[in-house]
């Protein structure tokens, strides 16, 4: 899988026109904003680049990312992995199995020591060792440590990978956490997401190919332009939420009006992600469009912060035997209060009939 | 545990811990307190309607005082009524009140919200304008009058951004909103914000002394 080869040459081999080619570039530069010029450097810069060497790591996950990224339409995951990158390892991709596969990843980063990006999906255990999830005998842990030696940059895809994501979650059995804690001194972008969206990795892989570094990222680690703006922003719904219009169950006539899912638990205030823009399944619909509220999957601990259907601004906890405490509480002082200034009374009126 | 999950858990909580225990302390410890005995023959023995006409006359200015009075209470009641309407009108506040009570009603359209938002502001701005520049007011004014209105003001602002995305991120913007309402709710049984619920009590108290006596109310 790994040619010393250029893409330009990959593309023309594989019957891939000129316009084609300018087309996805286009795409791609407009997903991530970039000024028009932008697709024409990004065509040269491809077409002269060689197919860049990507090393994917998949650890304490259950393949969603990867399942997302089989769903990407442009490019699809055929055109990237056989015409824009090298994907030298990949376990639920590659044909090799067992030493075989173990050996495609140390040549892999022989080959392409301090050339390639290594992208992860998963979090990593490291309670008792590490010893909850490993690959060929390897804890995740120490793979990663090894693989990431000799990585231009390291993608963090998924929310696992990129924060802890849902093994993280409390009580945090494995005591997983995210690349970048183990990880501190290479480039590091996080793509979260549960999953996260097939065209954001692409993107964000050929805007590496095409400059060499990652683009600008915001203060958690993911690139800004697709993770600038909440889904409630750029949400087609957000008119209702302005105007105070909610739907109260999944089939009210709120619901049936589309009006906004904020009342059902929505998270789209709080979510940054491209959901509501470059939408999934090659544009077709998002989690709000089909009637159902944002869960924040691409933010971190989104496991972790209440039910999925309680409103935002709703108290996570369950306050009732507190305010009860604090009622019976304060009945008790209030009478001991009462009972010391009654006392306090009959001693003035002592006094005074003395 | 990021900020928005600090405000909507453990600072809620301990919150509404410290209202509910202060309100209940200083209800009972005032509603239990001895009462001096009243040995002369009662005019009205109802006692209770004259509590309840006090609290309503007294709501309104006697006609030889309204000429001096009419401002002040005019921006109170307007500053009153405005935030009855933001807090008891807007939908995330009715879901708020409604996951700890169990109530609901019908919401108000956000611009109603938006619009009694910036009054109530402006209102509570003058009357504070008002403390500062009249010597009177400020000979009696002391921290806890600056600080009530502190905490009076400070959520409907912070509302204010929340709703508009001004300043911060939202998650931000409604973490601080709704830690400003925490500090409302522990500074409100032991302040002057503690007239709402004594007003009741006091006008309530001398309305029945009243009836009981037969004088006019």
């Amino acid at each position: 899988m790994n040619e010393p080869d250029t893409l330009g040459a990959s593309l023309t081999r594989s019957g891939v026109s000129r316009r084609s080619f300018l087309k996805f570039c286009t795409a791609m530069a407009s997903l991530m904003a970039l000024p028009p010029s932008a697709a024409y450097a990004m065509a040269d810069a491809l077409n002269r680049a060689q197919r860049q060497s990507v090393i994917w790591l998949s650890f304490q996950e259950c393949t969603g990312c990867v399942e997302s990224l089989t769903r990407s339409f442009d490019p699809t995951l055929e055109q990237m992995i056989f015409e824009m990158i090298s994907l030298d390892y990949q376990e639920t991709l590659q044909a090799a199995s067992g030493e075989a596969a173990e050996l495609a990843r140390k040549q892999a980063m022989k080959s392409s020591y301090g050339k390639y990006v290594l992208i992860v999906d998963g979090s990593i255990p490291t309670k008792d060792g590490g010893v909850y999830s490993t690959i060929a005998g390897i804890s995740n842990y120490d793979m990663l440590v090894e693989t990431a030696k000799g990585a231009a940059a390291i993608v963090a895809v998924g929310t696992c990978s990129a924060y802890g994501g849902i093994p993280h979650a409390n009580p945090n059995p494995t005591g997983a956490v995210a690349v970048s804690d183990i990880i501190k001194d290479k480039p590091i972008m996080n793509v979260p997401g549960c999953p996260p969206i097939p065209s954001v990795i692409a993107g964000v892989l050929a805007y590496f190919v095409t400059y060499g570094k990652l683009p600008e990222l915001d203060h958690i680690g993911r690139p800004k332009v697709f993770f600038a703006d909440t889904i409630h922003d750029r949400c087609y719904r957000r008119p209702f939420y302005d105007q105070g219009k909610f739907a109260k169950t999944f089939d009210d006539e709120g619901a049936r009006n589309g009006w906004c899912l904020y009342e059902l638990g929505c998270k789209g205030p709080t979510t940054y992600n491209a959901c509501a823009t470059i939408k999934w399944n090659g544009g077709i619909s998002f989690p709000i469009e089909s009637g159902h509220g944002c869960l924040g999957c691409s933010e971190p601990n989104f496991w972790d912060k209440g039910s999925f259907y309680q409103p935002l601004p709703t108290p996570l906890a369950d306050n009732a035997p507190v305010i009860a405490a604090a009622t019976l509480g304060g009945i008790a002082v209030g009478t001991v209060a009462a009972v010391v200034s009654r006392k306090h009374q009959a001693d003035i009126s002592t006094k005074e009939e003395k | 545990m990021d900020l928005l999950q600090f405000a909507r858990g453990p600072a809620l909580t301990w919150a509404f811990a410290i209202f509910v225990f202060g309100m209940t302390w200083r209800l009972v410890g005032i509603l239990l307190l001895k009462r001096r005995p009243d040995y002369s023959e009662p005019r009205n023995t109802a006692s209770w309607t004259g509590a309840i006409k006090l609290i309503i006359t007294r709501s309104w200015p006697h006609r030889e005082f309204r000429k001096r009075t009419i401002f002040g209470l005019s921006v109170g009641y307007i500053f009153h009524i405005g935030l009855a309407i933001v807090v008891f009108g807007f939908a995330p506040h009715i879901m708020f009140i409604r996951s700890l009570t169990g109530l609901d009603w019908p919401n108000l359209p956000n611009a109603v919200i938006y619009i009694s938002g910036a009054i109530t502001i402006a209102a509570l701005i003058i009357v504070m304008g008002r403390r500062l520049t009249n010597p009177v007011m400020r000979l009696i004014s002391n921290f806890d009058d600056y600080f009530s209105w502190f905490v009076t003001i400070t959520p409907v602002v912070t509302g204010m951004l929340a709703v508009a995305h001004l300043g911060a991120r939202y998650e931000t913007l409604l973490a601080i909103h709704i830690l400003s309402i925490a500090l409302l709710l522990v500074w409100f049984p032991f302040g002057k914000l503690m007239h709402s619920a004594l007003i009741f009590i006091s006008r309530g108290t001398t309305g029945a002394l009243f009836e009981r006596k037969g004088a006019s109310i």
